[in-house]
């Protein structure tokens, strides 16, 4: 209940997607923002579905190869974050207008340019915490849809996780992959695999005590780790 | 008033001094009798005397006194001198009142106070002193007790002549009294020199009596009365001059005795030696010790012999306490309980030797039975067989054992009670060979209640192997599935007739009771009533029918009413029942309908069993079968060859039933249908056909049916209760605390679960209303995690953002 209602908080930005109405009184003041707003709109019916008036899966694939990136890349993650995608596979204009003209890109090569100086943003700690939260949202693909599976979350843990806390990341996933009590991952358990890599020694692990409220998963990834040591 | 003068009665004991004249002299004191200086004359005379008595001087008087005294002295010395004559002693005290009662200046009393004092000082310088001083060891020992008892002798006697100052003088000064004046002296003078030089003497002789030697305890005892009596009424001298030192030697006389022991000696043989040793300076506390040494010198000396080694004693390699309880040495763990119950937390080590070595044996047992188990064929695993019965047993038997150790050895201690539960708690929570100990439990109470199990037994031998079994129970931490299998068990026993005696089955029910509460039995006990309720029923029915011939269906039907909720759950109105049981059903429902409006019956066709009699060509058979093996029979009467699918569509039962009656009537061993084709299992295309030719040398045989295994349905029943109560819980603290800590959550769970039997399950919110009366829980703390992590999920709990810690209650 509480995460839906913070995803909605989260969407709830005063912009109208018909009428880009927010963007009148910008116009009003600088004409360069208004071309600019032209240009990024024009980007985006570059990829758009025409039907749909979204771009679609297919979209992101052919915007990815002229960004030159791969569509699994984390980067791409890193962008729907920042144009606050809702549905995975899908940008609607309003985001992707949020996301662009926050990275000031109305370019592929401006964007492209501007990816490296996303990276840097995602990896402060404040950002970092709420981009890692998104990307368990943003998996959430079906209505009502609570958890992930163990195999996407741990695409998703390497994906996001991996090239700061890889130790970390290759024994959860390891685990993961060998333990048959869970199925799904809550997202109770997902930001508790953050603070995990956070706080506690690895691979000591002598801060960890499992009389704390940590999630039983990570009990018993740490009893795991231990026995193996032993 | 009247005294008497007696020497101390004791004194004859003692046959050192001269015998003093026993005098037994009235005198009035108040009328002072005139002796000596004045003359006796007539009353009128003596009056007048009083007044014109002749004043006695210091120098005058003193010299009749000193005269008195060195007879005193010389009697002391044994020297010849006649004994005093009471005229002699009313003289001397006559002149110490006359000195004493003259006008001033001539009131001699400190004087003679003074003298008093200096008569001792004088002989103790002169006589006592030197004679001391030539003696030593034993000899300057009996010396001391001679010099003191005539001391005593001499205080007693000077002090009755000088009694008089102790009557005015020295009560109206608040003076030292002339008994404490005269021991005094010799406390300053005699013992204040000689008591190192005593308490030298007297530890050596006791080390020399440790040692094995003869020493003459009597004179000890004297010599330390002296000790006490000195103090006066006050321990002190005999606490610091004598018995500090004592200890102290004491101790180091143990240590250097403990530290050869420990090395040479076996645990058994150190322990002989220990208690010998505390038992031997009990003795010398009772022979010659002042009583109140006893505690003191014990201590010492088991702190020394056992404190100081009592884990290099414990742990022996060959001998110590695990060799002990391995060579089931029930002696020597007897005296190593006697001895280490003395010292401060000395049990905790050997109780918990005890756990180890109880845990040891009791986990070998499971491996033993678990290594029977593996060695089984496969197929047979699920099913708890004969070894597993035997593994039961052999936890009795090792129960049995070591609660005796308890009660015999370690004389019930509560430590030792502790050990043993933890140390059952270990290994009767293992399981064996994938059967948890509930199930063996319960199904080792099975064979002995049901008729033709693998136990026989006696009345009074069951009676007592249940007490065991309960007692058992006790350790096992999943007492709920125990009587899931339990009722299971009985359901089968009640219904099939197995049961073999309704006294042992009400027995165990008692038991259980006492020890697991009114709402772990309340079911079973609900069985074993509506058994004995439905024969009734059954006879009302039979004399309904007897009434009613009409409708009498024309076969004998028994039917066995229960009531919903005390048995386990079966499977109900599955069967399509053959038109003949039909008209049966038909029948007892109009016969209840008399008896009961608003009850409705549900039938259980899984539970019911049939006679029929077969024609088969070679003779006529009576076979007994489950109903639902007589229902697939009487198919056959209608059809001669029918397919595998037509049996289960005219049946109405699962694949699984099917398969399971189908194999019992053409594949195992009394082959009523042929198969094809003929194979050992059975297939959906297989077709069956009456086997005419069948015979038997029986003329009755029963079919088994064999049970569907209940093990996973029973386990997973259990755990869905349990994780309802444990979601129930957090929900109902949740919900009135709103937001908790991590580690508050789980204690006040833990606490409401184990509750739980005490306090009726009530009705918690609308998205809980089960009902639990049936759980003992001791949940883990994993399983309340683990349930905290699910409700999560369903979103009835969060984490709180700030402190990961915390959780808040999502309404």
């Amino acid at each position: 209940m509480r995460r839906s209602s913070t995803r909605k908080t989260g969407s709830a930005l005063p912009v109208n997607p018909s009428s880009g109405s927010s963007d009148a009184y910008r116009s009003a003041s600088s004409k360069a923002v208004s071309k600019e707003v032209e240009r990024i709109d024009n980007l985006f019916y570059a990829y758009a579905d025409a039907s749909s008036g979204l771009i679609d899966p297919e979209g992101i694939e052919s915007f990815c190869s002229d960004l030159e990136v791969d569509y699994t890349d984390v980067r791409i993650l890193m962008l729907a974050w920042k144009m606050k995608a809702e549905k995975q596979g899908y940008f609607t204009l309003e985001e992707w207008r949020r996301g662009l003209k926050a990275l000031h890109a109305d370019t592929i090569s401006k964007l492209k340019k501007s990816l490296s100086e996303l990276e840097k943003e995602v990896a402060r700690p404040t950002n970092f915490s709420d981009f890692y939260s998104y990307s368990f949202r943003y998996c959430l693909t079906e209505d009502k849809q609570k958890c992930i599976d163990i195999e996407s979350a741990c695409e998703l843990l390497d994906l996001v996780l991996g090239f700061q806390f890889r130790p970390q990341v290759d024994k959860l996933v390891e685990y993961l992959k060998h333990q048959r009590d869970y199925k799904v991952i809550n997202m109770d358990q997902w930001t508790s695999f953050l603070r995990f890599c956070n706080e506690i020694n690895f691979l000591s692990l002598d801060n960890y005590d499992a009389e704390l409220a940590w999630p039983l998963i990570l009990d018993n990834f740490v009893e795991w780790i231990r026995e193996k040591q032993s | 008033s009247t005294f008497f003068l007696t020497t101390a009665t004791s004194f004859e004991a003692f046959p050192t001094p001269p015998p003093l004249p026993r005098v037994s002299v009235s005198i009035d004191l108040r009328v002072p009798i005139r002796v000596g200086f004045g003359r006796g004359g007539s009353g009128a005379q003596r009056r007048m005397s009083m007044h014109e008595r002749k004043t006695i001087d210091l120098e005058q008087g003193w010299e009749f006194m000193q005269k008195g005294v060195t007879k005193l002295k010389n009697i002391l010395e044994g020297l010849p001198e006649p004994q005093f004559s009471s005229e002699d002693y009313m003289m001397l005290y006559t002149t110490i009142y006359n000195m004493c009662t003259q006008k001033p200046p001539h009131d001699y009393s400190q004087q003679l106070y003074d003298k008093y004092r200096e008569s001792f000082q004088e002989y103790i310088t002169s006589m006592v002193l030197p004679s001391l001083r030539e003696k030593h060891d034993e000899f300057m020992l009996r010396e001391l007790v001679k010099r003191w008892l005539n001391h005593k002798v001499m205080v007693r006697w000077l002090s009755r002549f000088f009694h008089y100052l102790d009557r005015y003088f020295i009560a109206r000064r608040s003076l030292p009294p002339l008994n404490e004046v005269g021991l005094t002296c010799f406390r300053d003078l005699v013992y204040q020199e000689i008591k190192g030089k005593v308490k030298d003497a007297v530890i050596s002789l006791i080390d020399q009596e440790r040692e094995g030697e003869q020493i003459d305890r009597a004179l000890l005892k004297n010599v330390l009365d002296i000790f006490v009596e000195i103090g006066l009424g006050n321990m002190d001298c005999y606490e610091n001059d004598f018995e500090a030192d004592l200890l102290k030697d004491t101790a180091a006389y143990y240590s250097r005795k403990a530290s050869n022991w420990i090395l040479e000696d076996s645990c058994p043989d150190y322990m002989l030696k220990a208690e010998e040793c505390l038992k031997r300076e009990k003795d010398r506390v009772a022979h010659y010790l002042h009583s109140s040494s006893e505690q003191k010198l014990l201590e010492k000396v088991q702190h020394e012999l056992l404190f100081a080694y009592a884990s290099q004693l414990l742990e022996k390699e060959h001998s110590g306490c695990h060799a002990l309880l391995r060579d089931d040495k029930v002696d020597d763990l007897s005296r190593m309980y006697r001895l280490f119950c003395r010292i401060p937390r000395g049990l905790d080590p050997v109780s918990q030797i005890f756990k180890q070595h109880v845990t040891a044996e009791g986990t070998a047992l499971v491996k033993q039975a678990e290594d029977v188990a593996s060695n089984k064929k496969a197929e047979k695993r699920d099913v708890v067989g004969l070894q597993e019965q035997v593994f039961v047993r052999k936890v009795i038997e090792l129960h049995d054992k070591y609660l005796s150790y308890v009660n015999d050895c370690f004389q019930n201690h509560s430590l030792f009670h502790k050990a043993l539960k933890e140390a059952f708690e270990v290994f009767c929570n293992k399981g064996v060979a994938g059967s948890s100990s509930a199930e063996l439990l319960a199904t080792f109470c099975d064979n002995i209640l049901k008729k033709g199990g693998s136990e026989k037994l006696s009345d009074e031998a069951i009676e007592e192997t249940l007490e065991k079994v309960v007692r058992l129970l006790a350790y096992i931490s999943d007492k709920d599935l125990f009587a899931e299998f339990y009722r299971k068990k009985l359901a089968r026993r009640l219904l099939f007739d197995k049961s073999a005696n309704d006294d042992h089955e009400r027995s165990i029910l008692t038991k259980l009771k006492q020890q697991c509460g009114g709402q772990f039995t309340s079911k079973m006990e609900g069985m074993v009533t509506d058994l004995t309720l439905a024969r009734e029923n059954q006879s009302n029915f039979e004399d309904y029918l007897n009434i009613n011939p009409q409708a009498n269906p024309g076969i004998d039907l028994t039917v066995t009413v229960l009531t919903t909720g005390f048995w386990p759950s079966y499977k109900s109105f599955d069967l399509n029942l053959p038109a003949e049981m039909v008209k049966c059903v038909e029948v007892f429902r109009e016969f209840y309908q008399t008896k009961t409006k608003h009850r409705k019956l549900t039938w259980i066709y899984s539970l019911g069993t049939c006679n029929l009699i077969g024609k088969f060509e070679p003779k006529t058979m009576e076979l007994i079968v489950t109903t639902y093996q007589a229902a697939a029979l009487l198919l056959f009467n209608a059809s001669d060859r029918l397919s595998y699918s037509e049996i289960m569509a005219q049946l109405n039962l699962t694949d699984d039933d099917v398969i399971r009656l189908l194999h019992s009537l053409s594949c195992a061993k009394y082959k009523i249908l042929n198969k094809e084709p003929y194979t050992k299992s059975i297939s959906p295309n297989d077709v069956f056909e009456f086997n005419s030719k069948f015979s038997d040398k029986m003329r009755r045989i029963k079919i088994p049916l064999p049970p569907v295994d209940e093990k996973k349905k029973v386990i997973e029943d259990v755990d869905k209760d349990r994780r309802y109560a444990i979601d129930a819980s957090i929900v109902r603290i949740m919900k009135s605390r709103k937001v908790l800590g991590h580690q508050q959550l789980v204690m006040e769970c833990v606490e409401q679960l184990g509750r739980m039997f005490k306090t009726a399950f009530t009705y918690i919110s609308h998205r809980f209303s089960c009902c639990l009366e049936f759980l003992i829980l001791q949940p883990d703390f994993k399983a309340i995690k683990k349930r905290i992590e699910d409700l999560i999920t369903r979103e009835y709990l969060e984490r709180d953002k700030d402190n990961p810690n915390l959780f808040r209650y999502l309404a």
